[in-house]
């Protein structure tokens, strides 16, 4: 590690180290816990990462991330209304998590907060993969609550669980954990969101068994004010099948990892991403795939539509270890640019050591074409309402694509309200 | 009805521009159906463009007026909404919108421009019903995004069906016959027949008599470099059938 390489800290970097002071006291953990968190908060004091880091390239954070408010009091947020009816909301309230329900069935619900007092956090799981892990470091140091749910084996959940990560300006830090047991099935939302300018992280990992079948939705609709910096990351058992649908519709600096290992023979992953950009939002998808056992299965769609000043980013790596023939991964990022101010870059990368795979991507960065424009247009379908209808098609192939109707509506619904905010 | 007169038209930006129609003058009458045929390139779909109003396509002379009103200065939706329909030579697939989605908000955008009410969802579907029936369309197909992964037949009466739910009156076919089976030639005619009206006119592009045995013109044209150069009844689809379009053209020369 180089300490020299950044002598002087941005203002922002300096508010988030002060704040760590103050907040210590209020932040759960045993002595373990507070051991990682003072390693996260060392590094940090090193500098967030520049576009000089790879991984970090599109995204210079320690550039982007210009300003740090203060904690807020928890009685400030309140819960949303779920994405799906009848789904089980669990709140997480500016970082704190109080009147936790009793889960339905087959659910057993804890409180991160007491899990990182029991000391039943791994550690590994509180330490910044490298130095230039900033979500990881930034959420290590800072997290308060969160969730811990345990599906048994074999439960099939009747209604979908909404996770909400919730704040009224400030700063929240939170973490999720589920843990599906073995052919359990069940549909999970996270919520991403709040009112007034925020930095918020959060951090969700999954532990998907043998033949379990989850579909879990990320909705990231953060203020126009909010930094957002989150990770989702997966291991997958044998035979199991995880669908990750993330939709970014808000948020002024928004950087989403995905980090899933296809670990179990015959496991499937899937990732649908929707990234609906306007103003002058800057939205980063970085995914690191690893398929490190024989027939997996992953396919990756994105669509994004990007307007305004606003500018996104997909990275997508797809790692296949030797061992894991016959593995089948297909990745597509598809991008319209609506103004000429708008940028997306993506960046595929596949790295193959395994040589009976079939592989591929394909990324294209379109406008809307005038061709379809007109066919609209001479039946009668005026230019405002016909790139409307075309947009939102573009989009929606890729929702129209999950398998619950009801999904599908309540997303198209999100979507057509973004629309008419921004269209 | 339609009437057009000296129109020049370029296709193509700016320097590129290439005039395609030059000094045409054609009109069709209410209540009457005109063929227009002519060799590949002659103009025959920029004229359809030119008179729908597709971008790219600038009017540089002349004039265009339906029922008197001047359509060249309106938008493509003013137009469908006075009543101008094109099935169009290529159908454009349209991913992601639904055939009902796409005509139902169609009929609507119309209905609004004409200042008229909207028409209630199950009436939309009935009517749907009976239209997608007389032309041999499954339903389900009208649920699948426009025209993707239709067969070219397939795409002609869709086509087709857009006209008939849209009801327009001035009907412009732009070689709506080809890649149609014999059956559906027939369905679609059909169709055509039954919209033609005292207030409505047809103006059926093709390059084929058969089509003509269906639906029957009152007049026909040759286009040729963007101009009419011959009109007759309907004897002379037959006469260029059988003689290619050689001796029509030399006689303008
Ligand atoms: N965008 C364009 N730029 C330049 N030339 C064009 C463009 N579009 C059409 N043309 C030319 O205009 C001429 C007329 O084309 P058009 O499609 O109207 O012919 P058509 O009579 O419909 O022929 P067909 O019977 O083959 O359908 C052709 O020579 C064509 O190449
Ligand atoms: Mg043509």
């Amino acid at each position: 590690m180089n300490v020299h390489a950044q002598n002087t800290l941005t203002e922002a970097e300096t508010a988030l180290i002060d704040s760590f002071a103050g907040r210590f006291s209020d932040l759960p953990g045993d002595a373990d816990v507070t051991v990682r968190r003072d390693e996260a908060l060392e590094l940090l004091k090193q500098g967030l990462p520049t576009r000089r880091v790879e991984a970090w390239h599109y995204t210079d954070l320690r550039r982007l991330l210009s300003t740090i408010p203060a904690f807020k009091p928890v009685s400030e947020a309140e819960a949303v209304a779920p994405l799906l009816d009848h789904a089980v909301v669990l709140p997480v309230l500016n970082g704190t998590v109080h009147d936790r329900e009793a889960g339905p069935e087959g659910v057993a619900i804890a409180r991160l907060a007491d899990k990182l007092q029991e000391g039943a956090v791994e550690a590994e799981w509180l330490t910044a993969a490298d130095r230039f892990d900033a979500v990881g470091a930034v959420n290590a140091a800072f997290v308060s609550d969160g969730y811990w749910l345990d599906i048994e084996e074999d439960a099939e959940l009747e209604h979908p669980l909404e996770l909400q990560n919730i704040h009224a300006g400030g700063q929240v830090h939170a973490r999720f954990v589920a843990n599906f047991g073995v052919n359990s099935k069940a549909t999970v939302v996270e919520r991403q969101t709040g009112a007034g300018s925020a930095f918020a992280t959060s951090m969700t990992h999954l532990d998907v068994a043998d033949g379990a079948e989850v579909l879990w939705i990320v909705l990231q609709e953060q203020p126009d004010d909010t930094a957002y910096l989150g990770r989702f990351s997966a291991k997958l058992g044998k035979g199991a099948k995880l669908t990750l649908f993330v939709m970014n519709s808000g948020g002024k600096l928004v950087r989403q990892e995905v980090k899933v290992v296809a670990g179990g023979e015959g496991s499937e992953f899937k990732l649908r991403g929707v990234n609906l950009l306007g103003g002058e939002a800057h939205c980063d998808v970085t995914m690191v795939l690893d398929h490190t056992a024989p027939d997996t299965f992953s396919t990756e769609t994105l669509r994004n539509v990007v307007t305004g000043k606003a500018n996104g980013v997909f990275q997508g790596q797809i790692r296949v270890a030797q061992i894991a023939q016959k593995t089948d991964a297909k990745m597509a990022c598809n991008t319209l640019l609506l103004s000429d101010e708008a940028g997306f870059s993506s960046k595929p990368e596949l790295e193959i050591f395994a040589d009976d795979v079939a592989c591929g991507h394909g990324a294209t960065v379109t406008d809307i074409e005038d061709e379809h424009l007109f066919y609209l247009m001479s039946r009668g379908i005026d230019e405002k309402m016909a790139r409307g209808l075309l947009v939102k098609a573009f989009v929606a192939e890729v929702i129209e694509e999950l398998e619950d109707q009801s999904v599908i509506e309540a997303l198209e619904a999100r979507l057509v309200n973004w629309f008419a905010e921004h269209g | 009805m339609l009437k057009i007169e000296n129109l020049t038209a370029t296709v193509g930006e700016a320097e590129e521009a290439k005039q395609i129609i030059n000094r045409l003058t054609l009109e069709v009458p209410a209540g009457e159906v005109h063929a227009i045929m002519g060799p590949n390139g002659a103009g025959k779909s920029t004229l359809s463009y030119v008179l729908t109003g597709r971008s790219g396509y600038e009017v540089t002379g002349g004039s265009a007026t339906l029922n008197g009103d001047d359509i060249l200065e309106m938008e493509p939706e003013e137009r469908a909404a006075k009543g101008m329909f094109l099935s169009f030579q290529y159908p454009v697939e349209i991913p992601g919108v639904p055939v009902m989605t796409f005509v139902r908000t169609a009929m609507n955008s119309q209905r609004k421009l004409r200042g008229e009410e909207e028409i209630s969802a199950p009436d939309f579907i009935k009517k749907s019903r009976e239209i997608a029936k007389q032309l041999k369309l499954d339903a389900e197909m009208l649920k699948r995004p426009v025209n993707v992964g239709f067969s070219g037949g397939e795409k002609k009466r869709l086509e087709i069906y857009q006209m008939m739910m849209l009801e327009p009156n001035f009907l412009i076919l732009d070689e709506t016959d080809s890649g149609l089976d014999i059956d559906a030639l027939k369905i679609v005619a059909d169709g055509v027949n039954a919209l033609r009206s005292p207030d409505r006119a047809v103006m059926v592009i093709t390059h084929y008599q058969r089509l003509l045995d269906y639906i029957v013109p009152d007049t026909v044209h040759v286009l040729y470099r963007g101009q009419v150069i011959k009109s007759g009844d309907k004897d002379l689809a037959l006469e260029l059938e059988k003689n290619g379009y050689t001796g029509v053209i030399d006689a303008a020369a």
